[in-house]
């Protein structure tokens, strides 16, 4: 099929239609609102799920989740996080469901590449991705956090969430529309 | 030696210079802000001085709208390291950018910028053949350009000189003799005696809107601005003849590039809008006081002001010229207008002087 393009008129190609057109579209474009959003006066609203900052959560009694069983070390990528553990004869714990708190946990924020493999792979629910996404600091070992900043960062998060969360999965599988 | 000559003289060129920097300043400033409203962005807006921009209510209001952006832009230009390239011919590398630069500043040397203020005419340079020496000098343009090109010895600013200085030569023709119909209207070449014809008989655009057109086309192209900046595009030739420059050179490319803009509509302002005068409130006269003089200056710089934005605009609406399609409009269709110009404007007036 041969597509018919129509010649165009001498009016139209002596542009001038065509440039006016273009000043109308300009100067409509010059007097409309802008859709810049001013950054630090103006903030985007963060959503759900948000892949920030990790950091590490103490529970509603003030202790913290983290057993240091360094399964997040080993499963980040750039391989940000740096545990030591304590141990035979290092610290106890501080709570006495656990065997053992890291002697000293560091994340270098300038590795860390936001994956949130971490969060995933933890079984004590200790460290999750935040909401924090602008992490500045004056040189590169300002940027490593070591386990006070991590905590202190982390605020509180109440027991065990996953089983909650099983549960629901469970209860919406019980219930599978269409029967066999 | 007519010393009052010289020292006033002296005195009229640094203010004039003094003026075209700060007009360039400002109108890079210009174009960022206006771009990005056209783009619908807000331009830059951060910069503050530490004390005037807490002044109450005018210092924020200056840091909104960028006024003290130029300083910034300065600032870099001058703190940013200057290298030579080794592979470039040395001596042309450092000549190029002032080449391009001063004819830009030659040519507002005759242009009328006020009637005069107390004594003094407020023109640099009140030559009787003042449209001649400003083309002869817009010719000597396109070395700075050319020898940018050649000197970088690489293949983008090659090609980059090579066309901007083709697409230079093709306009000025046009240019030149798109403007001959005005003259051939007043009688004479010297630009006062054109604003002097301008009050008394009404703008020249209304009698010769065709000249207008070809000119301010022909003035994009000089300058090599949109749609017409091939040469110094990014998509096609990384930055065209500049590219091998940094900081302080490509500060004065960019200068020559702008003052080449103010010059451009400083002479449009003279030729076709009536230069300093405006029609009503008996402004057409030469002022008889300090204040009507400067208020003629204010008329002057705010018609170049209208001028600039009317380039910055037209930059940010139009796609670029085709290469071809840019030299096709040169020769072949605005030669062949001007020529035909000229004959019609020169038949009607033997036709009117005749009967």
């Amino acid at each position: 099929m041969i597509v018919q393009r129509k010649q165009l008129t001498l009016w139209e190609r002596l542009y001038l239609p065509a440039i006016i057109a273009g000043l109308k579209v300009t100067l409509r474009h010059f007097f409309k609102k802008k859709v810049t959003m001013e950054y630090p006066e103006e903030k985007w609203v963060v959503p759900e799920g948000y892949r920030g900052a990790p950091y590490l959560v103490r529970d509603q009694e003030g202790n913290t989740k983290c057993v240091s069983c360094q399964l997040c070390e080993f499963v980040c990528p750039p391989k940000a996080i740096r545990i030591i553990p304590p141990g035979p004869d290092g610290p106890p714990a501080d709570r006495p469901n656990a065997e053992k708190i890291p002697l000293e946990f560091e994340i270098n924020m300038l590795r860390c590449i936001f994956c949130g493999y971490c969060q995933e792979v933890c079984p004590e629910e200790a460290i999750f991705l935040m909401k924090d996404y602008s992490l500045t600091g004056t040189s590169r070992e300002e940027m490593i956090y070591n386990k006070e900043k991590l905590l202190e960062l982390g605020g509180e998060h109440r027991g065990i969430q996953k089983w909650k969360q099983k549960l629901e999965e469970a209860k919406a599988q019980a219930t599978f529309p269409g029967e066999v | 030696m007519d010393w009052n000559f010289i020292l006033f003289s002296l005195i009229k060129i640094v203010c004039v210079i003094g003026a075209v920097l700060t007009m360039f300043a400002y109108s890079v400033l210009a174009e960022r802000k206006i771009s990005a409203f056209i783009q619908d962005r807000v331009g830059p807006n951060r910069v503050a001085l530490p004390l005037i921009g807490s002044v109450p209510v005018i210092g924020p209001f200056l840091t909104r709208i960028g006024f003290w952006q130029p300083i910034a832009d300065g600032l870099k230009a001058l703190l940013k390291e200057d290298f030579t390239p080794s592979y470039v011919r040395k001596a042309y590398f450092w000549l190029a950018p002032a080449i391009a630069l001063i004819p830009a500043f030659l040519t507002v040397a005759v242009i009328p910028f006020g009637s005069n203020l107390g004594h003094q005419r407020m023109v640099i340079a009140d030559l009787n053949v003042g449209i001649l020496y400003t083309f002869g000098i817009v010719s000597l343009g396109v070395y700075g350009i050319v020898l940018a090109g050649y000197a970088a010895n690489s293949k983008y600013p090659f090609l980059g000189g090579i066309r901007s200085s083709a697409q230079m030569i093709s306009y000025e023709i046009a240019m030149g003799m798109s403007v001959i119909p005005l003259f051939l209207l007043v009688g004479n070449l010297n630009l006062g005696q054109v604003i002097e014809y301008q009050a008394r008989h009404g703008w020249l655009i209304l009698y010769a809107p065709l000249s207008f057109f070809i000119f301010l086309v022909s003035a994009f192209a000089e300058t090599n601005r949109l749609p017409f900046d091939l040469p110094e595009c990014e998509t096609e030739l990384v930055a065209g003849y500049n590219t091998e420059y940094s900081s302080m050179k490509f500060a004065l490319f960019f200068m020559g590039e702008y003052a080449n803009m103010v010059a451009g509509s400083a002479m449009m302002v003279t030729l076709f809008f009536g230069g300093w005068t405006l029609p009503f409130a008996g402004m057409d006269q030469p002022a008889a006081t300090v204040l009507m003089g400067l208020v003629h200056i204010g008329i002057f710089v705010g018609k170049v002001l209208v001028l600039m934005v009317v380039f910055i605009w037209v930059r940010w609406m139009l796609p670029r010229f085709r290469y071809d399609q840019l030299m096709d409009l040169g020769w072949r269709r605005f030669i062949p207008l001007a020529l035909a110009n000229i004959l019609v404007t020169a038949f009607v007036l033997w036709w009117r002087s005749g009967s």
